[in-house]
């Protein structure tokens, strides 16, 4: 296999492992505009107990996980007491604070990065996110997913039924922190090199983006939209060069042109997010699809209740 | 000295701030919509600027423009634009089975637009940043040590009767008491006659409006614009408006203005490398001691977003 094909799957297992890290608490109903901050605790954890002791890459990732778990859940309680705008504002400060603090962390290498010794190759990445996928399907499938999705419909329902819905939440979160660690330790250890610049606020943007454009009601939306938005730059590469060039002779664009491909890629990313919205707000992978798309037997449907009687 | 001509530039610099925080929370207060396009419609109205003086209309044969000329097209087509973002994201606000995570649809569309016009001008006129020479941008007047700019001080001006101005409209207008009925219930408001599809529109002209107007002054007061200006200037507000409570007005002059300081003064006494540190932890403990923020209602932006 190619480097060049190597790194898109490494690339695509990242972004894979980070939608489910964000999947979970928005599966409760919290939205987390902060994904980048978290996923940079476990980069610079992991970088940094590799660069400074050389453990080996076995005792670096679960270090990071833990420590970003740690984080999330000890987060978790302040944050949660917030709802609505200031549960997004509130992740979106958090990133932030991370990314400025380790900006000033001259052991952590400051702004000139950190660069990480030991190196793993693209199957490691490609496996956890295998792992992690079957995971999160395990765990829709559990009591405890079920919990989480009532918890999303309706959290007062949820709690006057005897679930304790803070916990839950508490619990989304710190699996989804734990998560976006691995992601950020497998990210240090595949491309040998952490830099804070490369954990901003954008990456939180489009990885809800991701999440939300793929759907929350089941396992199968966050896969969907990740695959989705890794693959759309590699199909883009062949269709790009006639689409520009047909769209600056449209608009008569001459000159002064000289944004990168990726541009057109986030173009594309934000029309499909707002024609998303609009016709199809639940995202692209709903529970009935699933439900219409299986062989299994569809549920019994209810039986109207005569009310005379 | 030295300090009170930080302070100086840090109030200065806060009124960009202001400006694009009363935006912010000006949405927030009446629609319970936090709007990211708002940023990107600040960059927007810099880059406009700069390129109609320096390029003209792109699409037709109009040349480069004087400044005055290319002032106003900036701040039209920003308005547009913010009427543009109305009609794709609020409109589609549909609540069909109210969970929890239903409201967020026009703040997800609303990033899907900031995505939109942000790499659509990366692609119309590159990332670099680009000189702009506004009028008198170098004049300066002398005040007992301390160096205040001309425009800057104009542009403070303006924009604090700006604000003072649209508050006035909020309570004392037709459109105003419309608009903080919406605020307030907006089935009720709907039911007692009140417009919303009417009304609702005025709060994004409005959006637009107090953008384009920041991001033409930005334009003008540094000299310089880029694609990136909105990334770091929208942060920035939205951390000024938590601080003055969201859905305030005077909370977001308030609020913009602290950060503003804030920002000065941490890198007076810091250095520039922990303004990030100064002015998101500061956000992050008022949100956690005083969520509603200074000036805040507790019921604002409550909502199960």
């Amino acid at each position: 296999m190619s480097g060049y094909w190597s790194g898109i799957l490494t690339i695509l297992a990242l972004n894979v492992i980070m939608a489910y890290a964000i999947f979970l608490p928005v599966a409760t109903g919290q939205l987390n505009l902060g994904g980048a901050g978290f996923q940079a605790v476990g980069a610079y954890g992991a970088a940094y107990l590799s660069a400074k002791y050389g453990f080996a890459v076995w005792v670096t990732i679960p270090f990071a996980m833990i420590l970003t778990a740690f984080v999330s859940f000890i987060l978790a309680f302040p944050l949660l007491r917030t709802k609505g705008v200031y549960l997004v504002l509130a992740t979106f400060a958090f990133a932030e604070v991370v990314g400025g603090a380790i900006l000033n962390t001259d052991a952590l290498g400051g702004p000139m990065g950190l660069s990480v010794p030991a190196f793993v190759e693209y199957p490691v990445p490609l496996a956890s996110a295998v792992l992690v996928t079957l995971f999160a399907f395990y765990l829709m499938a559990t009591r405890f997913g079920l919990v989480m999705r009532a918890a999303h419909d309706d959290d007062v329902v949820t709690d006057l039924m005897g679930v304790n819905v803070r916990g839950i939440r508490v619990a989304a979160f710190t699996i989804g922190g734990a998560l976006a660690g691995l992601a950020g330790a497998l990210y240090a250890h595949s491309f040998s090199f952490v830099e804070i610049q490369s954990f901003n606020a954008w990456i939180s943007i489009y990885v809800l983006l991701y999440v939300l454009l793929g759907g929350t009601q089941t396992a199968w939306g966050p896969l969907a939209g990740a695959v989705f938005f890794t693959m759309l730059p590699e199909a883009l590469r062949v269709v790009l060069p006639a689409l520009k060039g047909w769209l600056g002779f449209a608009i008569g664009l001459q000159g002064a042109n000289t944004a990168p491909d990726e541009s057109w890629r986030f173009v594309i990313l934000g029309v499909l997010t707002v024609l998303m919205m609009m016709f199809r707000p639940e995202g692209l992978i709903t529970r009935t699809m699933i439900e219409r798309l299986s062989f299994r037997k569809r549920r019994p449907q209810l039986e109207a209740v005569d009310v005379a009687a | 000295m030295l300090f009170l001509q930080q302070v100086s530039n840090g109030i200065m610099l806060g009124s960009v701030y202001v400006t694009v925080a009363v935006a912010f929370t000006l949405t927030i207060g009446v629609l319970n919509f936090l709007n990211f396009t708002i940023p990107t419609l600040f960059m927007l109205a810099g880059m406009l600027v700069w390129a109609f003086s320096a390029w003209g209309i792109p699409f037709t044969p109009i040349g480069p423009m004087p400044w005055q000329a290319a002032l106003v097209g900036a701040i039209a087509v920003t308005v547009v634009a913010s009427l543009l973002v109305e009609r794709f994201t609020f409109r589609f606000l549909k609540t069909k089975y109210g969970d929890s995570t239903e409201h967020a649809i026009p703040l997800v569309s609303s990033l899907g637009f900031l995505l939109i016009i942000e790499n659509l001008i990366r692609i119309g006129y590159g990332t670099d940043t680009q000189r702009f020479s506004g009028p008198q941008a170098d004049m300066s007047v002398n005040i007992g040590g301390i160096f205040l700019r001309v425009p800057q001080v104009v542009s403070l001006v303006i924009v604090l009767g700006i604000v003072a101005g649209l508050n006035w409209i909020l309570r004392h207008s037709r459109i105003g008491r419309g608009l903080r009925a919406i605020a307030e219930n907006p089935d009720a408001a709907n039911i007692l006659g009140v417009r919303a599809n009417k009304l609702v529109p005025v709060v994004f002209m409005l959006t637009g409006l107090l953008c384009g107007l920041a991001g033409v002054l930005f334009a003008i007061n540094y000299g310089e614009v880029s694609p990136q200006i909105g990334d770091d200037i929208g942060s920035k507000a939205i951390a000024g408006m938590v601080l003055g409570g969201l859905g305030s007005i005077w909370g977001a002059v308030i609020g913009g203005l602290i950060i503003g300081l804030t920002e000065m003064l941490t890198i007076h006494f810091f250095g520039a490398d922990t303004v990030q540190v100064a002015v998101w932890g500061l956000l992050l403990l008022s949100l956690f001691l005083r969520p509603q923020g200074l000036f805040g209602h507790h019921s604002i932006g409550k909502g199960k977003l």
